[in-house]
């Protein structure tokens, strides 16, 4: 009987331990949580703040002969402001941007909202839409050069059939950016359509039958209903649509270099080739410096409308 | 008639959508056709999507002959893995202390993580670079994985999942006399684990499919991982106009991850889904 009791002593701690247990937590955190920070903090020290002020400092550094330290000054942006293809770059991202983000996230809410209900007809045709999210962009790329090869092509000699072909997608000047715009679509739509799924089952159905009694045709009820309730999702993807444009490369490198002259050249690839291929780390550098700037303040803004369309929800 | 609820489709649009669908998919279906066909040289047809009665095995043959596949198979399958291990220590113990801990600074920190997150490492490629070669780490494996060994991202992900979980548990561990990274390991992780299957899918992915960053930190043929090697290996199979062997070599990067995601399809969506929760 007694030894029953000590162990329930043992198993049912006495109120005393309690408190002491949770006065314990409170006070050992600060050292604590620093020890189970460390490991992150370090390597987000070595890999992320260390590079961010080393762009900042290279970018205002100024080369001699040599790669000589010679001082500090705003060289680097002179010529990178000097460059026509810097400036073509970004007026290519802004091309490329509203080419691919607007168009993938209509596609991506047409397809979401068509393909809503679990039939099994719309469970396969969601997995066809989705199986490019997950192959690797360069994989993409090495596909799409031959969808796009005059003459053999996929695309042509489909298109040879209704009498439109001859057309070097990527050799054209005026053309290889559109190819690129419509590679990046076929690559992101899909994820996109994801994320209106989700907001999709979000949506209550009774919104949707009160305004059938009440007589709105499907057209309405999307325009009134589905589209101003998805608006969070949708700020939500394009926060992530604009890193994408920014952040996604391989594709260029790999299928155009940035080329026929200079007309697929966007910003990171233009900063890719000044550090790697033409060595000049202060202008890539600055140009980095430019585009991270853009990055954060993008994304600050975004965030911001983000969480006004939350707070709209609830 | 009015019928509460969603009516179904019309035939109509369900024809229009496998259309579509089919449309779509078109390059895939393409890559697998065309990796089992035999055609003759110099052959026009190459674009047909009709499949070859008899599929052949020798582009495939032709590409690990050719190219150093296994090599490339084995670098991104190390430097995947490897990545995800130091991640998920990192993650756990940073998401606990986002989670359950009160300290000085908690905001300052949280906002420094949270530049990582719109920063993705792609657009320091250059300043990272030069970080890798003064470290010692430039042309090695180790080079590419280093600067993911921490994720802003996992680290949110699990201060999500942390925060799911009742403190009780923890409680009732430290109370039955569990030291504390007996309570993580032995409590918390296993009720963790949607959060941590969740960031794993997406850390394979996205780091299998990396490209860019291999390339700029690595100079000599046997670190290369899948994706470098196939860009390398795909020219020349394109000068040669040999496209069963560019169909082929791409089916062999992108194949593993079109499975997985096939046969757990469920699991990605809601992984993928996860990089949308606040």
């Amino acid at each position: 009987m007694a030894q029953a009791l000590a162990d329930a002593a043992i198993l049912a701690p006495p109120l005393e331990r309690r408190l002491e247990a949770r006065r314990a937590r409170a006070v050992v955190p600060t050292r604590a949580a620093f020890w189970l920070l460390a490991p992150s903090l370090f390597l987000l020290f070595l890999f992320t703040y260390v590079p961010i002020l080393e762009a900042l400092m290279q970018a205002v550094s100024l080369e001699g002969f040599g790669g000589k330290f010679t001082g500090y000054g705003f060289g680097n942006f002179q010529r990178l402001f000097a460059d026509a293809s810097f400036w073509k770059a970004l007026s290519n991202n802004l091309v490329y941007g509203l080419g691919t983000v607007a168009p993938s996230i209509v596609l991506a809410v047409s397809l979401g909202v068509a393909l809503q209900d679990a039939t099994r007809i719309n469970a396969l045709l969601r997995t066809v839409i989705v199986f490019p999210v997950v192959l690797p962009l360069v994989a993409v790329a090495t596909l799409f050069a031959f969808v796009l090869m005059p003459g053999v092509g996929l695309l042509d000699y489909h298109l040879a059939k209704l009498g439109i072909a001859g057309t070097n997608w990527l050799g054209n000047p005026d053309t290889a950016l559109y190819a690129i715009i419509g590679l990046s679509i076929w690559k992101n739509a899909g994820y996109y359509m994801l994320f209106v799924l989700a907001g999709l089952q979000a949506i209550a159905p009774e919104l949707h039958e009160a305004a059938k009694l009440d007589g709105a045709g499907a057209f309405t009820r999307f325009f009134r209903i589905t589209l101003p309730l998805l608006k969070p999702t949708l700020a939500f993807i394009l926060v992530i649509a604009m890193i994408n444009v920014v952040t996604q490369i391989d594709h260029v490198i790999v299928l155009t270099g940035g080329g026929p002259s200079d007309s697929t050249n966007i910003l990171l690839n233009y900063i890719f080739q000044a550090a790697h291929q033409q060595g000049d780390t202060g202008r890539a550098a600055a140009a980095t410096v430019i585009s991270v700037a853009a990055l954060l303040s993008l994304s600050v803004a975004s965030l911001k409308s983000l969480e006004r369309g939350m707070h709209y929800e609830s | 008639m009015r019928i509460a609820g969603f009516a179904p489709l019309p035939l109509v649009a369900v024809a229009l959508l496998c259309g579509f669908a089919l449309v779509w998919s078109t390059p895939l279906l393409w890559m697998l056709v065309a990796s089992a066909r035999d055609i003759p040289y110099g052959s026009t047809a190459a674009a047909s999507l009709v499949p070859d009665l008899k599929p052949t095995r020798e582009h495939f043959a032709d590409a690990f002959a050719q190219g150093d596949f296994g090599r490339w198979y084995l670098n991104t399958l190390i430097v995947t893995l490897g990545i995800l291990m130091v991640q998920l220590v990192t993650i756990t113990l940073a998401g606990y202390a986002f989670a359950r801990m009160e300290f000085r600074g908690k905001n300052l920190l949280f906002y420094l993580f949270l530049l990582q997150l719109t920063l993705a490492p792609t657009l320091l490629i250059v300043p990272n670079t030069l970080m890798i070669v003064r470290l010692g780490l430039y042309d090695t494996l180790p080079g590419i994985m280093a600067p993911y060994f921490a994720s802003a991202f996992g680290v949110f992900l699990m201060r999500q999942t942390f925060k799911t979980i009742p403190r009780d548990f923890e409680e009732a561990a430290i109370l039955d006399g569990a030291s504390f990274t007996q309570m993580i390991r032995l409590v918390l992780v296993p009720l963790a684990r949607p959060g941590l299957i969740a960031f794993s899918i997406v850390s394979l992915t996205s780091h299998w499919n990396e490209f860019l960053w291999p390339l700029m930190v690595t100079d000599s043929p046997d670190k290369m991982v899948l994706t470098v090697g196939l860009t390398s290996f795909v020219r020349s199979a394109e000068q040669a106009a040999d496209w069963g062997l560019v169909a082929a070599a791409t089916l062999l990067v992108a194949g593993p991850l079109l499975i997985a995601f096939a046969l757990f399809q469920r699991q990605f969506v809601n992984s993928f889904l996860f990089t949308g929760i606040k």
